[in-house]
């Protein structure tokens, strides 16, 4: 069996701009796959060129050993698409918005009610897409996106705008899913939530991928000191300099830090002295990896 | 199939759930019939006043059925003071005023109204040739004159109009509606989202002309329902129902003229500002504002190419005039070839992205 997706040097330019310069990668079935990449890495390109809606200067993409380009309506069926900006019809209510785009593929309106719980919109279906806040015509959206269950799922920034607890609900919905064997790709700025929902990313800027892999194992590469902080005043920063050899400290008056990547002779140390307060202990996360990748300079 | 259908659905609540598109293209054209209505049929605005100074005997000595006669276009109202009777002539509240001296009858005119003073020395001049007649012993003159409207007996403006208004409401609520939503669908990523779904471009279209004809027939019911009333006294011709295939081609054509503008047009403003630069000057040139019977020739050949203009004539020909189903022909055949080239042109503009 093919991969579920198979991306081949792909290539894509907007007259002088290269936005996407000879990208492969593959995403098995069951996979939940991220992209991730500061704004104009080449992220959304890619995710457009995968889903049929623009077609490749080079390269090869197929689904399910399909080519998406041209439009190809063998393929539409079994993939659920969330677009970035929502796609409503105007005037309609979230529950006529659901219904009209389940009944494209064919899906009944009591389905298409049952996402709309899903997504916790129940209370909300008589309401127009109008009167409805951000975070619920995202999950409007995405509920629209899955409503016919399709065996690929592409989301462009689902959780964008959303609140914490938003967020949570819909990393559940989405979990939930991939776990029923759904392949999932997402583009995100978040990466504690790439973190937390992907199998594997690909970490892309200025249209390439620089690392692609299971977030941990990327995490574990960086080899990044971990670093352990207890509540300043704890000890003095001298002795605390000549706690254990080898280790930077620092002190800003919150905080006494130690960054070092064998962690545990400055842990026994502290312990032994019992300078424990407010004890914490930070590993690198995928943001280490991701700034450490593409710069920490601002770009606009 | 379904996909038609739902998209319809959706298409149709939110024309009648949005009040500024059902204004526009249900009441505002409506508001024209009724001005329209109300200026060119109120009774006695085609009447000529005059005044009438002393007594005159070739109007008094009327017998009462050619005075009922006259009285349908001279308003003559009797007054004694002959300065103040001229002074109404001069200040143009009157068209003349008429009196008798001797056997001399005398209409006093002002020269800022020729037209209406022609028409009460014409009408004079028959009077006094009548009294000259039986004076001389005529009782049977060797000619008479029976003056016969071509139309029916009942033409009023509001015959001519009604076909005339409601082409043009059918031609810009076709227009507007498919520009509006090829744009708005475009620019909302609605299209985008449609392409990502396995419903046919054929069905996307469709759903745009089920929807706008369904529009057009509540149009018409509402049009020829208000022109009937009796303030407005519409009377239509026993075939009037044969404007229906007329008025669905013509739907047909003036949406494609929308796709067309909304396929080359990248925000709802230019789309609209292409709509209405293509719709307001052809309703103009095409008879459905006025007759064009008085137009120079070289604008009724212009007129001749304009789609409104057939719709509009055909409309009349059927609703009005008692023509029957087989006299729509060339112009549905006409509507329907504008149709299929300007849709055809507008297949090859299509985009559903705008990036």
């Amino acid at each position: 069996m093919p991969p579920t997706i198979q991306v081949t040097d792909l290539r894509k330019a907007y007259g002088e701009l290269v936005a996407v310069d000879g990208v492969s990668f593959e995403v098995q079935t069951g996979e939940f796959f991220g992209i991730l990449g500061p704004n104009g890495a080449g992220k959304t390109t890619t995710l457009e060129m995968m889903e049929g809606l623009r077609q490749p200067d080079a390269g090869q993409v197929t689904l399910f050993g399909e080519k998406p380009w041209p439009r190809n309506p063998k393929l539409l069926p079994r993939i659920g698409v969330q677009l970035q900006a929502s796609a409503f019809f105007e005037r309609l209510t979230a529950r006529e918005q659901i219904r009209t785009f389940a009944s494209l593929y064919g899906v009944s309106a009591k389905k298409a009610d049952e996402w709309l719980d899903r997504v916790g919109l129940s209370d909300m279906a008589g309401k127009r897409n109008e009167d409805l806040s951000g975070g619920q015509q995202q999950r409007l959206s995405i509920a629209c996106a899955l409503a016919h269950e399709p065996d690929l799922v592409f989301l462009d920034e689902p959780t964008s705008g959303l609140d914490p607890q938003a967020r949570r609900n819909l990393w559940d919905v989405l979990r939930d899913i991939n776990s029923q064997g759904r392949t999932v790709v997402l583009t995100t700025h978040y990466l504690d939530e790439a973190e937390s929902l992907c199998d594997r990313v690909a970490i892309m800027d200025h249209g390439r991928i620089l690392e692609s892999g299971p977030p941990a194992a990327l995490v574990r590469d960086l080899d990044a000191p971990t670093r352990i902080s207890v509540e300043t005043g704890t000890m003095a920063l001298d002795a605390a300099r000549g706690l254990v050899e080898g280790v930077e400290v620092e002190d800003d008056g919150v905080s006494l830090t130690f960054a070092t990547r064998t962690p545990a002779p400055v842990l026994s140390a502290l312990a032994e002295r019992d300078a424990l307060r407010g004890l914490s202990v930070r590993g690198a996360t995928l943001e280490d990896v991701f700034l450490h990748l593409t710069g920490r300079e601002y770009r606009a | 199939m379904t996909g038609l259908l739902s998209l319809s659905a959706a298409m149709a609540r939110g024309f009648f759930r949005d009040r500024t598109a059902l204004f526009f293209t249900i009441l505002f054209p409506l508001m024209f019939l009724i001005i329209f209505g109300a200026l060119l049929n109120s009774p006695g605005s085609s009447k000529t006043e005059v005044v009438q100074i002393g007594s005159i005997a070739a109007l008094d000595n009327l017998p009462a059925d050619a005075k009922q006669q006259l009285s349908d276009v001279l308003e003559v109202v009797r007054v004694d003071d002959r300065a103040a009777a001229l002074q109404q002539v001069r200040d143009g509240d009157v068209a003349a005023a008429l009196e008798q001296q001797g056997d001399r009858v005398i209409v006093h005119f002002s020269a800022a109204d020729q037209v209406k003073a022609a028409t009460v020395h014409g009408i004079m001049q028959a009077l006094v040739q009548q009294g000259n007649l039986a004076a001389a012993g005529v009782t049977k003159p060797a000619l008479t004159l029976t003056s016969q409207q071509v139309e029916d007996e009942s033409l009023k403006a509001i015959q001519y109009m009604t076909p005339g208004l409601l082409g043009w409401a059918i031609a810009s609520g076709a227009t507007f509606g498919a520009a509006l939503t090829l744009v708005s669908w475009r620019q909302k990523k609605i299209l985008r989202r449609l392409r990502l779904s396995p419903v046919p471009l054929v069905s996307v279209i469709g759903a745009r002309v089920s929807v706008s004809v369904m529009i057009a027939l509540v149009q018409s019911a509402v049009f020829v329902g208000v022109a009937l009333l009796p303030m407005f006294g519409l009377q239509l011709s026993d075939q009037w129902y044969a404007f229906i295939p007329l008025m669905i081609v013509g739907t047909l054509a003036f949406l494609s003229i929308g796709l067309l503008a909304g396929a080359a047009a990248k925000t709802s403003e230019a789309a609209s500002a292409i709509a209405n630069l293509i719709v307001l000057p052809m309703a103009f040139l095409s008879g459905a504002f006025f007759p064009l019977d008085n137009a120079p020739k070289w604008l009724q050949q212009i007129s001749d190419l304009l789609p409104l203009k057939h719709l509009v004539s055909s409309m009349q020909d059927v609703m009005v005039r008692g023509e029957g189903f087989t006299a729509t022909l060339p112009a549905i055949g006409i509507l329907a070839g504008f149709s299929i080239v300007v849709s055809g042109i507008a297949a090859l503009l299509f985009k559903w992205d705008d990036a």
